[in-house]
């Protein structure tokens, strides 16, 4: 079976790390901001690596309907 | 001392043609002395088909142009004599330097797979490969072969009928005409014969412009290809230095879309830009210097009636990932062994139809690859540029990004899938040798594999028993014997026969895989044949 993407919730303490995401950007220029933000994505996506949950996360994180 | 480009290799010669009453037929003008033009024509030539071939100039082009060949069109060019000049005198690279702003962000190694004749890549100026390819066009005439070169002789006019092509050839003594069963136009980007025949040539046109300079100098950088990314000596550009042979150097700068080409070009601004980058203290001489703009286009079809598009003529891409010579010589290899099976009268027409239609392949996905290059070396928006900046930034500490770091891909040959001239294919085989595909090379009892597999089909049979010729009206289909027994490193087994106890291979003239087996079956193996002969 393939992955699919986790649109469940999964993260232990979110509200923690909703401050830590936050925290990073704290006293960054908007420039900077765009550029950590990028950064994150990527190593992020690195970290999945799953072709198909990328795409179904492309696909959601653009607000649009999944192709199940 | 003259350089190779000053002298004329092929002068202008009057012809038997010119003085003829009537035009003269010729099975096949190719138009365009350039490597592409020169390639096929030598292909032909070495299977007896009469070819001519005809330029408006007499000489190799100036400057190097092309320098990056890859494996691929050197194989293809061990297949016309011309391969081991070529690696003689190329430069061999493996490693590679990556900058932003003013860091080196990592180096790497193309770690070329083991188990090859011919490296991934070499280095060399364009007009060795022009000169390669003229001496072995003489070597060929030496020995009888069919090919006649005319220098100072441009196609003034083409027009074309179901049965033929008529040129008007312009030379110093005037004009005259021939005619051809095929033309094919190796006349480059700006291809006349395309705008002749008012073919649409369409694209995507990149707003950019690159000042490349190839200077002559004693320097002790490593053989290394080095890209910079917003360095600052070309602030919110690219650049790029890469070694030829003879102590010249590529250098490469991107300058942007509002520019003066004339201030640019003046050898006081270059001299300000080489010293911004390699230092004051350097020494050298400008061997050559150009700007350009480039496009990622190509023509609809390759084939309009009775002429044919090789090469620039046919398709232009960007620049990074070699991607312009390298595929040129690949549609060489595609198209002049069907064009000899139509003249010969053993193939139909529509066999041509195929160079069409798998070269067509090809170009795509070469103009998708130098497209994705470009579109990460000149980003063109703010949050491309955001992306490229944060891959760049990530690669100097971690390896995850480093794949995506984009300064040109490694020109890889296509494969042909969903060709209609490929047969079956066997599943339990690997998917690298799979019908379409280029046949990868091997180490064999006495040299390489595809030293072995000449411009014809064969039969390459690994521990299969199968009879030494199979032919289908005259066609013949020679029998390569393979044994795993002669592969004390596992590169055949592993290329070839995967998970299959045995295998048998047709493979086409261009050494590319037709069909494949586990076993010898006659029936099959001539279904297959004729089926790759676009019967």
């Amino acid at each position: 079976m393939t992955a699919s993407l986790n649109t469940k919730a999964n993260i232990k303490a979110p509200d923690e790390f909703y401050a830590d995401l936050l925290a990073v950007h704290e006293g960054l220029s908007k420039t900077e901001s765009d550029a950590l933000n990028a950064r994150l994505v990527l190593l992020l996506a690195n970290h999945i690596g799953d072709r198909q949950v990328l795409a179904e996360a492309l696909q959601a994180a653009a607000l649009k309907e999944q192709s199940t | 001392m003259s350089k190779i480009f000053e002298v004329p290799l092929y002068p202008y010669q009057r012809s038997a043609d010119q003085d003829a009453g009537a035009p003269v037929r010729h099975p096949v003008v190719v138009v365009g002395a350039g490597p592409v033009g020169l390639a096929l024509a030598i292909d032909l030539a070495m299977q007896d088909v009469p070819v001519v071939v005809l330029d408006e100039n007499d000489k190799v082009s100036w400057g190097s142009r092309a320098i990056c060949f890859a494996k691929r069109p050197l194989e293809i060019l061990d297949r016309l004599g011309c391969g081991d000049p070529m690696v003689d005198k190329g430069v061999v690279w493996n490693l590679g330097k990556v900058y932003f702003d003013e860091r080196q962000v990592f180096g790497f190694n193309l770690l070329p797979e083991e188990g090859h004749k011919r490296p991934a890549f070499i280095n060399l100026q364009q007009y060795y490969l022009e000169q390669y390819l003229v001496e072995r066009a003489r070597e060929l005439q030496a020995e009888g072969k069919p090919i006649e070169l005319r220098g100072g002789s441009k196609v003034l006019d083409v027009s074309q009928d179901d049965s033929g092509a008529e040129l008007t050839v312009g030379t110093p003594d005037g004009p005259y005409q021939i005619s051809a069963d095929w033309v094919v136009a190796c006349d480059g980007a700006a291809s006349p014969i395309r705008t002749q025949l008012g073919l649409d040539f369409t694209g995507r046109v990149f707003e950019d412009n690159f000042l490349i300079a190839d200077v002559v100098m004693e320097a002790n950088f490593p053989t290394e290809r080095w890209f910079w990314f917003d360095p600052p000596f070309n602030r919110g550009q690219s650049a790029l230095l890469h070694k030829q042979p003879d102590n010249v150097w590529r250098i490469d700068f991107q300058l942007g879309w509002d520019i003066d080409r004339e201030e640019e070009l003046k050898p006081e601004n270059i001299d300000k830009r080489l010293k911004a980058m390699l230092g004051d203290e350097i020494s050298y001489q400008l061997e050559w210097s150009s700007i350009y703009t480039f496009q990622c286009r190509r023509m609809d079809r390759f084939r309009e009636g009775r002429v044919l598009f090789a090469g620039d003529s046919a398709h232009q891409v960007s620049p990074f990932g070699a991607r312009g010579a390298n595929s040129g010589l690949q549609d060489a290899d595609n198209l002049a062994w069907k064009l000899k099976l139509v003249v010969d009268g053993k193939s139909p027409v529509t066999l041509l139809e195929t160079y069409d239609e798998e070269r067509v392949h090809g170009a795509e996905e070469n103009i998708l690859n130098s497209s994705r290059s470009t579109d990460f070396i000149t980003p063109k928006s703010e949050i491309s540029r955001i992306f490229r900046d944060a891959v760049l930034d990530l690669s100097e500490r971690y390896e995850a990004t480093r794949p995506m770091v984009n300064s040109g891909r490694l020109s890889v040959p296509c494969t042909y899938d969903g060709s209609r001239l490929n047969g079956p294919d066997c599943s339990l085989m690997p998917e690298r040798t799979r019908p379409g595909s280029p046949m990868v090379d091997a180490p064999v009892p006495g040299g390489w594999l595809l030293d072995q597999l000449g411009s014809a089909f064969h039969l390459l049979t690994i521990d299969a028993d199968a009879p030494d010729v199979a032919s289908i009206d005259g066609t013949v289909c020679q029998r390569l014997a393979l044994s795993t027994k002669d592969d004390p490193d596992g590169h055949l087994a592993q290329r070839y026969l995967g998970n299959a106890a045995s295998g048998v291979y047709l493979v086409r003239p261009d050494q590319h895989v037709a069909a494949r087996w586990e076993q010898f079956d006659e029936t099959a193996v001539k279904a297959a044949l004729s089926k790759a002969m676009g019967r």
